[in-house]
């Protein structure tokens, strides 16, 4: 048996798979298709928690996704805990464990309940009006060490899983023509219909078992079948017709141009998860049209101790009997404003359990409902209402009354261990509002419906504000088909439509007690009561939203799906509006929480960032090179020889290569070719240099300024032909400088006949430098004529090179005589090889990015980013010679005349010589003086330092206010253990001359 | 009334039906001696300075929804003050000073909490942008220290250090003041405080005109509630500033853009600081209520929908999967999104404009929560004076003009 209250027959769980599972410890049995809260309900377990704040506790008040009570964690293991799940959804499987939250030490005896008795003085935001300490203690203090740790280990619902989550996620791009949200009878028509009419079809579902309200309906049929069976059918068919059938999949985000986010759960419902079996798949759907039938959801209604184990909305208790067999109660109590509780009430009658009393909160209600209890002989009160429950675990019994006005006369106890409420339906229009649509206020009905769309979509069903079986299923076929564009679609023959039910009310019942001593939940969770959102509206909250942030209600993780509309109602009702003239607070994504690995998907590990390398890669990690990265580069960072560090390995590096040679992996240079008849003037106008003039096989460093003024990147320049520049930027700036461009190209300088291409991976860059990089060069290379006459300093030849096309650039960035052989990057580690013995056999080395800054750095070459900040102009620079003023224009130039661009007294980029065999530390503040009191205003900084192999002493760069005219001071360099005296200097360590360069 | 444990003892026994509204909900009058446009912290704030350090009652600040509806109520409140510039520091560190006893000195607690704020290096230049910081910053007399990765660790033992992680962490800078404060009761507290000392707040109230008289000079304005008379005006108006700073024809060097923001379910306690990883794009704190405050990046595209695109939440959420991969079975409860304005210096705009008796505080982008209380000061000095205050004085629109940037996110490639 599965279970004490399982009925012997009926509906949709296996009796003869018998499922074991523990809650809290203790070891139950449930049955396949039950979910967690089913399964409890059957062995007569009602509560399951305790609520957030007053630690009452709960059980079960829905069926499904709008659940706010009933929250437990699922383990697996340490790392494969889940905390906050709602039961009602948690489908059972075999050795499940789960476990309650927010009490302690057990959820029948939880010492935390005295926040209850306490409630009077924690009403909706009371920390706001305490904790601020006495008078006497000053600051933030007593918050932030004393109340503000209590209030965070109180407040919280689950634990949080410790360890890393071991799941993978998949994600998954999908264009359909017709993508519907909704599984129930609006949904399976739209599918069947879009589907036959041929469209592309996709069909998601939160549930695990398609069919929606259907599941709970065992007497219903559609053109002559069992409900059941004709959802059969239709999944059958849909899958036949190829539509793609999502289970387990919710609807959670309707973004722009119907961009619909979808989150699939895979394997959370398998007792055994196979081996690299994706847990969740989050789907991006691209539709031409949606068709929303995400049904409506039960308001409970608001009355004195509404909360207790045993409250439930009546449609969650006949789903819990007709769908899972399951009997949640002896005796009931129904209490309702809406006809289908009678549906209810009779189905649970048939089942067994007495109905104490039906109480009809409405004056003069009629209908088949009411008409059939009372022909069944169950009792009926009409014009009733609820004024309180007793009970302590359980509900026990509730007094009700009949309603007068807003207080009760006729008081009289019912006994009960189910009271079943209905306060009517809200319409699910979570993801019609998302999608931007407006929602329009039926005053008839006082519902929010769908008003017209904003995108290709349309509503359907109960979420549209239709009621009963035909209605849905017409309104489903009809826009399947019309947004499969073939016109009109068909009518369904039904038995069991229960068209005509109808009601509900908004707000609180009337009680008659005092309104300040009662609780009267609203929004669940979070322990908001009417009285809550009364107080908030009469400190001064009068917009929903502030009456939402004030007393939180509706910002549970159940988002207010049973709480919205009453708290709206509430509020209107004490501020003497209307619920428009209140407002609605905004619908957000997404619909239910989404895991985070849902969003993540496989973006882990490796696969979080793409890792860029180079062609040459491998030859350098096989030469033992150690990596950096640099934006998604890894780059070779140093070549470590055995026992060096980084700072032996840099200094034998830059020795060797001064020495004799180096070469050094480049390939990660951004390159972009820019070619057409207007190159050369493209390159005038976002380049502060002049192009006209380079000569075809001559190169330039180039400089490039944002429009502010500032250095934006740099890299040289060489012109190929008439028409065509190869151009070069910094590693980290590619992607920017090619925005960059193509942003001036298509908006500014149209006119102009210029293509860009990204030519970065498509070369590849090996550069030789030092005093013998001809010797090592030379003999590799054909069709290029190598003397120093024939290809001086800053020239590109294009030729041959190990058999191999060649882009070779004659350019330093150390200061030595180099070249920088640019080849495809499918030759790259032959060519590389290739130089790389030649080298060696010479006694040169391979170097790294250090080893390449510090060179740079000992010639004074700057790098952007390092010695500029987006502060710094050419002439900050000692570059003010690359600006060719006289152009007519180019970006940048008209803010490089600005009044702060030209005023005295800029930071200037200077070099710093200091005694000893400190080196500097980059970012170091520069101070006129060597003790300066707090506050001191720097005049510069250091952007660079290090040890300087060839000087033999520590070097730097700095940014230093007037620092050309300063040469010669000396400056500080305050550090924790005091000032650091540097002399200014100019910025060329090595080679001032350029003696070197030219050889 | 005043806020006290004793006043809500005494009311828990008389139902709390004794609490008078925190704010007068007041209509426009016909005349004020200045108002403020925009009821956000910024707006609230430098009413209440107005009024209590300025001895100005006679004013408004009128609002076209409700106060605190727009960034102040969105964004994900991290408070800080390390940063590069001295004209920054200074503006920051003002403010932070004033989060220190806030709560006290407008009777609402702010909950602000100092429990530390640390940035994330990921790669050698980060490393040498945030010493940087750290030297300015040790310089300026804020706090700001480095941590080595075991350091950062220790602070945050939920933190991913690994080195073999895509982007492992290469150290962080801390700062210790640094923190996070409830945003709504920023605004809810100025506010009562502000119609204490007698400042009407008016909400439901745009403005659709700024009238000049001949010599140019404002005037007054016209809003959806009537003509209001006043010679001063200051718009604080976030997003929108363009628009309302359009009505008197000046044009303001700010971009628009949709920020995100999200929260997971309330866990318990497991995240005991701020971390924000600019490189990666995450930044994330965890709320008393449990939940884990998260922010995402701005899309790349100027808007005014106040909601973004789904692939920078998932952007987002990737790194901070990365950084905390425990985190990727909880769930995301709720997201939304903001209209921040973006100068190109990423400064904020804090000052005089060209039209007399108009005053502008905007600007902000990505991160004016933390400044706040020091934006509302220094701003109320500036329109109750007519002159900025010695704090604000650099951050001008002139200096777009005169080129005098202070540009953080340059300086950094921080967002902030």
């Amino acid at each position: 048996m599965t279970g004490e209250h399982r009925l012997a027959r009926g509906g949709r769980v296996d009796r003869a798979r018998p499922l074991r599972f523990t809650f809290d410890g203790h070891a139950y049995e449930g049955c396949q298709g039950d979910t967690l809260a089913s399964a409890l309900l059957a062995n007569g377990v009602h509560l399951v928690g305790r609520s957030f704040k007053y630690h009452r506790p709960r059980g079960f008040l829905a069926a499904g996704a709008e659940e706010p009570n009933a929250l437990c964690t699922v383990a697996r293991d340490r790392a494969r805990t889940e905390p906050n799940l709602r039961m009602t959804q948690v489908e059972l499987y075999e050795g499940l464990v789960a476990s309650s939250q927010n009490s302690w030490p057990a959820r029948g005896f939880d010492l935390g309940a005295v926040n209850d008795l306490l409630s009077p003085l924690l009403g909706a935001g009371f920390y706001y009006k305490t904790f601020m300490g006495p008078r006497f203690v000053k600051g933030t203090t007593l918050w932030a060490k004393l109340f503000e740790p209590v209030i965070r280990r109180a407040a919280g619902l689950g634990v949080p899983p410790k360890e890393a989550d071991p799941d993978h996620y998949a994600n998954r791009f999908a264009h359909c023509d017709v993508l519907v949200v909704g599984g129930g009878a609006a949904g399976l028509a739209a599918a069947l219909a879009a589907a036959r009419a041929g469209a592309r079809t996709i069909l998601c579902d939160e549930g695990a078992e398609m069919g929606g309200a259907l599941l709970c309906e065992p007497d219903a049929t559609v053109d002559g079948m069992p409900a059941a069976a004709w959802v059969a059918a239709t999944l059958a068919e849909l899958a036949r017709r190829g539509a793609t059938l999502l289970p387990r999949t919710q609807g959670f985000g309707y973004y722009n141009h119907n961009f619909v986010a979808l989150a699939q759960r895979l394997t959370d419902h398998l007792p055994h998860v196979p081996a690299g079996a994706p847990r969740e798949r989050l789907w991006q759907v691209r539709a031409k049209r949606v068709v929303l039938a995400t049904g409506a959801a039960e308001r409970p209604l608001v009355f004195p101790d509404n909360d207790r184990p045993g409250v439930m909305l009546a449609d969650a208790a006949r789903a819990y009997l007709q769908r899972y067999g399951v009997k949640p109660g002896t005796q009931a109590l129904v209490v309702t404003a809406h006809d289908a509780a009678y549906r209810t009430a009779l189905a649970l009658a048939r089942a067994g359990v007495k109905i104490a009393r039906i109480v009809d909160t409405r004056p003069r209600p009629a209908g088949p409902g009411l008409e059939a209890a009372r022909a069944a002989g169950l009792p009926v009160t009409v014009g009733g209402t609820v004024v309180g429950t007793t009970g302590s675990l359980r509900v026990s019994g509730a007094m009700v009354a009949q309603a007068s006005g807003t207080g009760a006369t006729d008081f009289e106890t019912v006994p009960c261990d189910l009271l079943l409420m209905s306060g009517g339906f809200t319409p699910a229009v979570h993801l019609f509002s998302q999608s931007r649509g407006k929602l329009r206020f039926d005053a008839e009905t006082q519902r929010y419906l769908p008003g017209d769309p904003a995108q290709a979509q349309a509503s359907v069903g109960a979420c549209a504000g239709s009621w009963g079986l035909a209605a849905a299923l017409d309104e489903g076929s009809a826009a399947g088909a019309a947004a499969a564009g073939s016109g009109a679609g068909r009518s369904h023959a039904v038995t069991g439509d229960h068209a005509g039910e109808g009601g509900g009310i908004l707000g609180a019942l009337p009680h008659g007690r005092d309104p300040a001593r009662v609780k009267a939940f609203v929004d669940f969770q979070n322990d908001v009561t009417a009285k809550d959102i009364k107080l908030a509206v009469r400190e001064g909250f009068r917009s929903i939203e502030h009456v939402k942030r004030y007393t939180t209600t509706g910002m549970a993780t159940d988002q207010g799906k049973t709480s919205n509309m009453n708290s709206l109602a509430i509020a209107a009702g004490a501020l003497g509006r209307t619920l428009p003239e209140v407002g609605l607070t905004t619908f957000r994504q997404p619909y239910t929480p989404v895991t985070f690995g849902t969003f993540a998907g496989a973006a882990r590990d490796d696969l979080f960032d793409p890792v860029r390398r180079t062609p040459i890669h491998d030859l350098a990690a096989a030469q033992g090179a150690r990596f950096e990265d640099v934006g998604q580069w890894k780059r070779a960072w140093y070549f470590p020889e055995a026992g060096e560090d980084l700072h032996a390995a840099v200094a034998r590096e830059v020795r060797a290569t001064r020495a004799v040679a180096g070469i050094f992996d480049a390939s990660t240079l951004g390159k972009i070719e820019v070619v057409g008849p207007d190159a050369a003037e493209f390159l005038n106008r976002l380049y502060t240099n002049a192009w006209t003039k380079l000569a075809p096989g001559r190169c330039r460093y180039g400089l490039m300024l944002d429009e502010p003024g500032f250095v934006m990147d740099d890299g040289v320049v060489g012109r190929l032909g008439p028409d065509r520049f190869h151009v070069t930027t910094t590693t980290g700036g590619a992607p920017r400088v090619l925005n960059h461009m193509e942003d001036y190209l298509q908006t500014e300088f149209p006119e102009l006949k210029v293509w860009l291409t990204s030519v970065t991976e498509q070369w590849a860059v090996i550069a030789v430098q030092g005093p013998r990089a001809r010797d090592i060069v030379a003999p590799l290379v054909e069709g290029i004529d190598l003397s120093a006459q024939a290809f001086p300093h800053m020239a590109i030849r294009e030729g041959r090179i190990c058999g191999v096309p060649t882009r070779l650039f004659r350019v330093s960035f150390t200061g030595e005589l180099g070249f920088e052989v640019n080849v495809p990057a499918d030759y790259a580690a032959a060519v590389w090889q290739a130089l790389w013995e030649r080298t060696a056999a010479l006694g040169g080395t391979a170097y790294g990015t250090e080893a390449m800054h510090v060179m740079r750095a000992e010639k004074g070459y700057v790098i952007v980013g390092q010695e500029t900040d987006g502060t710094t102009t050419p002439d900050d620079l000692g570059l003010g010679g690359m600006v060719a003023m006289s152009k007519p224009d180019f970006v940048g130039k008209r803010s490089l005349a600005r009044p702060d661009l030209v005023a005295p007294g800029r930071k200037q980029l200077v070099g710093l010589a200091i005694e000893g065999r400190t080196v500097l530390e980059e970012g170091a503040q520069i101070t006129p003086t060597a003790d300066p009191p707090v506050g001191t205003h720097a005049i510069g900084h250091v952007t660079s330092a290090y040890w300087s192999p060839t000087a033999g002493t520590p070097i730097a760069l700095a940014l230093v206010e007037n620092g050309r005219a300063r040469t010669g001071e000396t400056v500080f360099v305050p550090m924790p253990g005091g000032a650091i005296a540097a002399r200014v200097v100019g910025p060329v360590f090595h080679d001032p001359e350029g003696k070197r360069l030219n050889g | 009334m005043r806020f006290s444990l004793a006043n809500l003892i005494r009311q828990s026994f008389a139902g709390h039906q004794g609490w008078p509204a925190q704010w007068r909900d007041a209509a426009p009058k016909p005349a004020y001696d200045a108002v403020i446009v925009g009821a956000g912290g910024h707006g609230l704030a430098t009413a209440y300075y107005m009024a209590a350090e300025h001895g100005l009652r006679n004013i408004a600040v009128v609002e076209k929804g409700w106060l605190g509806g727009g960034n102040t109520g969105r964004n994900t409140t991290i408070i800080r003050s390390n940063y590069l510039w001295e004209e920054s520091e200074a503006l920051y560190n003002h403010a932070l000073t004033l989060w220190q006893d806030m709560s006290q000195v407008l009777n609402y607690n702010v909950m602000y909490s100092p429990r530390g704020c640390m940035m994330l290096a990921h790669n050698i230049h980060d490393v040498q942008v945030f010493k940087r910081h750290v030297h300015a910053n040790r310089l300026a007399g804020i706090d700001n220290e480095w941590l080595s990765p075991d350091e950062a660790k220790a602070f945050c033992p939920i933190l991913n250090t690994s080195e073999h992680i895509r982007y492992p962490i290469l150290g962080a800078t801390l700062q210790r003041r640094g923190g996070v404060a409830r945003h709504d009761a920023v605004a809810w507290g100025y506010a009562r405080a502000a119609s204490a000392l007698g400042v009407d707040i008016v909400q439901n109230c745009e403005v659709k005109g700024i009238t000049r008289d001949a010599s140019g000079a404002v005037s007054g304005l016209d809003t959806t509630r009537g003509p209001i008379a006043t010679k001063r005006v200051g718009v604080v108006a976030a997003g929108n500033t363009s628009h309302v700073m359009a009505m008197a024809g000046v044009r303001l060097p700010l971009e628009s853009y949709p920020l995100q923001a999200l929260v997971s379910e309330p866990v318990k306690p497991m995240m005991p600081c701020v971390v924000m990883s600019n490189t990666i794009h995450a930044y994330m704190s965890q709320s008393d209520k449990g939940e884990l405050v998260i922010g995402a990046g701005t899309d790349a595209y100027v808007s005014y929908s106040q909601t973004g695109g789904l692939h920078i939440a998932t952007h987002t959420l990737d790194a901070i999967c990365e950084l905390f991969p425990m985190v990727r079975r909880l769930r995301m409860l709720r997201s939304w999104g903001g209209i921040v304005d973006v100068t190109p210096d990423r400064s904020p705009i804090i000052g005089k404009t060209p039209v007399p008796g108009l005053f502008v505080n905007c600007g902000w982008g990505t991160g004016g929560f933390k400044a706040t209380p020091g934006s509302g000061n220094v701003f109320a000095h500036t329109v109750a004076t007519g002159e900025p205050h010695r704090i604000n004085a650099p951050f001008t629109l002139d200096r777009f003009r005169t080129g005098r940037l202070i540009d953080e996110a340059a300086a950094a490639a921080v967002a902030h």
